[in-house]
């Protein structure tokens, strides 16, 4: 985000072989995975997995229930570590990282079932999300030195202005546990918007919302991304969603990717169909 | 800024509650006079309320099972008056050489914190539970163990020995003496420094909680994995709170022991950590005006029933078993909060679903 102050780092940018938009080939991709795999005991989840995420797409990961969707993510954001396989951070290596400096390096994320700070105000879950951003310590605090006070006045004002993306701001003092389905999930959103991320990762944002619900959120997710100038790779199953908004589209099925392509090119495939709909029956 | 008046308003009301009650205990006692066994609590009520409070950062705000708060408590008490002891030729002047007393007692207990947990703080699961239960255990057996005496060269201290082993010179006096523990203490704790004592408390505990820091230890008891998602380092967090706490139980120690001529180790034993956890759930987890009242009213009935003698606990129990249904009632738990209001966000998180659910 801009205005926070993230260290450069100067690396050549690699041609991608994956299907990143135009705009963002020859700048290095935010995210690079390369033969990505997990195992839990003898189940393999994840496996082959490779991708590479352009810096201001909007990309999507779709398959049936089971396919290790919501894995890749938790492999990214490091809550499993991978059992093979590398995954690039605008080009740095995030091996060995834990969940928290990948944080830090500009990975945020949304949960598939809502997590979020239920107890504590609409606005101090947003002020959660900068918490890295806020620079004053345990003493500043207690002893409400000026740097408390210019902390929280930066805060204040900064989680204000991302709820207003979402229309939000008028929950500001709400308990977060309170809202309604719609707006938590929202709200995990501008959470994690507030890290200020260079990738943005969305595990079924638009689960039980409304249609109506659903294309509010499609023209945020867009304006989220045209605002900050970030990547955005989301999970859903709602495919007016996916193929509304997404430019490119990865299929996953037990575990492997088994199409990758524009939305027109995966709707035409026949792999992905028989994955969604099953075999056709010979007679 | 609107919100951070508000909560700056409400954490005055209990600045104002907490000095209201001493200015009207302070006219009592000059003018009808108050009993004495109530005058002798006075100060054991400050302790109690300070290590209510500093449990309640523990157990309320963070999430964690602490069973050993007592434990800290002993190490604040036998530290702060070993200093102030050895202190009373330095500092002649009794309010400061208290607040120093104190200080060391708290920072010794807090560094009595750190070891306790930076090893179990990076487990999940209710492992704090156990270890500070058999840290306190620990605590009582060592102090039951140890000799320290002072005269012109200093401090002198032995262990696993008796006094004798400690060397001392002329006009050298024993100040831990093993299982007799600390005698001939002069009293030097009032009402003054335990009111003093309660308002330090709340102002580092309100001022924590309602800061950067205390939103990231509310964070983790909420939602351990959605904090780290944000980048909250739970170690961090964990041992921030935990270890303020201790520090101020450590110094409610200091002022607890120095009330007292004779302290021994047993008294913070296992059923102290276990009073003040029934204090902490009692006035509610993360509740604070609910700690400083529990851990008041708690402290004094029993010496109020004295008159019942042996159906004293009994009648104790039914009490407690009262007051639980009482602040379970939701009409009268709304109307409380009416009342006076909320001071943060209470109630633990819901059990945290597995791992294998994220
Ligand atoms: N911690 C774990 N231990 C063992 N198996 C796991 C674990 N996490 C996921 N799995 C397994 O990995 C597979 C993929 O699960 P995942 O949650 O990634 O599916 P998904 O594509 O997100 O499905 P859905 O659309 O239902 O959310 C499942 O078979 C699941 O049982
Ligand atoms: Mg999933």
């Amino acid at each position: 985000m801009a205005r926070y102050k993230r260290p450069e780092i100067n690396l050549v940018p690699v041609p991608s072989p994956n299907i990143i938009p135009e705009r963002d080939v020859g700048k290095f991709p935010v995210l690079e995975a390369r033969n990505l795999g997990i195992d839990f005991g003898g189940l393999t989840a994840v496996d082959e997995f490779n991708m590479a995420i352009g810096c201001t797409e909007i990309a999507g990961l779709i398959g049936p229930n089971g396919a290790g969707k919501t894995t890749v993510f938790n492999l990214i954001t490091k809550v499993y570590q991978p059992t093979r396989g590398t995954i690039l951070l605008n080009g740095r290596d995030t091996l060995n990282m834990n969940t928290v400096q990948v944080s830090k390096a500009g990975i945020a994320r949304t949960f598939q079932n809502i997590r979020l700070f239920s107890n504590l105000s609409v606005e101090d879950n947003v002020k959660l999300g900068m918490h890295n951003h806020i620079k004053y310590g345990m003493w500043s605090g207690i002893l409400r030195l000026p740097g408390y006070w210019k902390g929280e006045k930066f805060a204040h004002e900064l989680a204000m202005e991302l709820l207003s993306i979402f229309d939000m701001q008028d929950l500001a003092d709400h308990q977060a546990g309170s809202l309604p389905y719609g707006a938590q999930r929202r709200l995990e959103i501008v959470r994690a918007l507030a890290t200020g991320p260079s990738l943005l990762l969305l595990d079924e944002p638009a689960a039980g919302m409304n249609p109506s619900e659903t294309d509010e959120l499609m023209e945020n997710i867009v304006k989220v991304r045209d605002t900050f100038q970030i990547a955005i790779m989301l999970i859903e199953h709602d495919m007016n969603l996916v193929m509304g908004i997404c430019e490119g589209i990865c299929v996953l099925n037990f575990g492997k990717i088994i199409a990758k392509g524009t939305p027109s090119q995966i709707q035409n495939n026949p792999e992905v169909i028989e994955a969604y709909l099953g075999k056709k029956k010979e007679t | 800024m609107k919100k951070i008046r508000k909560t700056s308003y409400k954490n005055f009301l209990i600045y104002g509650f907490v000095i209201l009650a001493y200015a009207v205990l302070r006219l009592l006692d000059g003018t009808v006079g108050i009993s004495a066994s109530l005058k002798g609590q006075l100060v054991p009520i400050c302790a109690y309320v300070v290590m209510a409070v500093s449990l309640n950062l523990t157990v309320g705000v963070l999430g964690e099972l602490s069973l050993g708060h007592a434990g800290f408590m002993s190490v604040g008490a036998f530290t702060g008056v070993v200093a102030c002891m050895s202190l009373e030729a330095i500092i002649p002047l009794v309010p400061l050489r208290m607040a120093v007393s104190m200080i060391i007692g708290a920072l010794c207990a807090g560094a009595a914190g750190v070891l306790v947990g930076i090893p179990v703080l990076r487990l999940r699961g209710d492992y704090l539970a156990i270890v500070t239960l058999a840290f306190g255990e620990i605590i009582k057996n060592i102090i039951n163990c140890l000799y320290v005496g002072t005269d012109a060269r200093g401090l002198h201290v032995s262990f696993l020995t008796n006094s004798d082993a400690l060397n001392l010179g002329e006009n050298g006096r024993v100040i831990i003496d093993g299982p007799m523990g600390i005698s001939g203490i002069t009293k030097v704790s009032d009402f003054t420094t335990g009111v003093v004592l309660i308002l330090v408390t709340l102002f580092i505990v309100l001022n924590l909680v309602n800061s950067r820091s205390g939103r990231a230890i509310m964070a983790l008891r909420d939602n351990r994995i959605a904090a780290e998602s944000v980048g909250i380092p739970v170690t961090k967090y964990k041992l921030m709170a935990f270890v303020v706490s201790a520090a101020l139980a450590g110094a409610a120690g200091t002022l607890y022991a120095m009330n007292y001529s004779t302290i021994v180790a047993s008294k913070f034993n296992f059923n102290t950590s276990i009073l003040i956890l029934v204090f902490v759930v009692l006035g509610g987890l993360g509740n604070i005006w609910g700690s400083i009242i529990a851990a008041a009213v708690l402290t004094i009935i029993p010496e109020l029933l004295r008159q019942f003698n042996d159906y004293r606990m009994l009648v104790y129990a039914v009490v407690l078993i009262l007051v639980m249904l009482a602040t379970n009632n939701p009409a009268l738990r709304n109307l409380l909060r009416r009342v006076v209001g909320r001071v943060s966000p209470s109630k633990i998180a819901k059990e945290e679903p597995s791992d294998g659910q994220i």
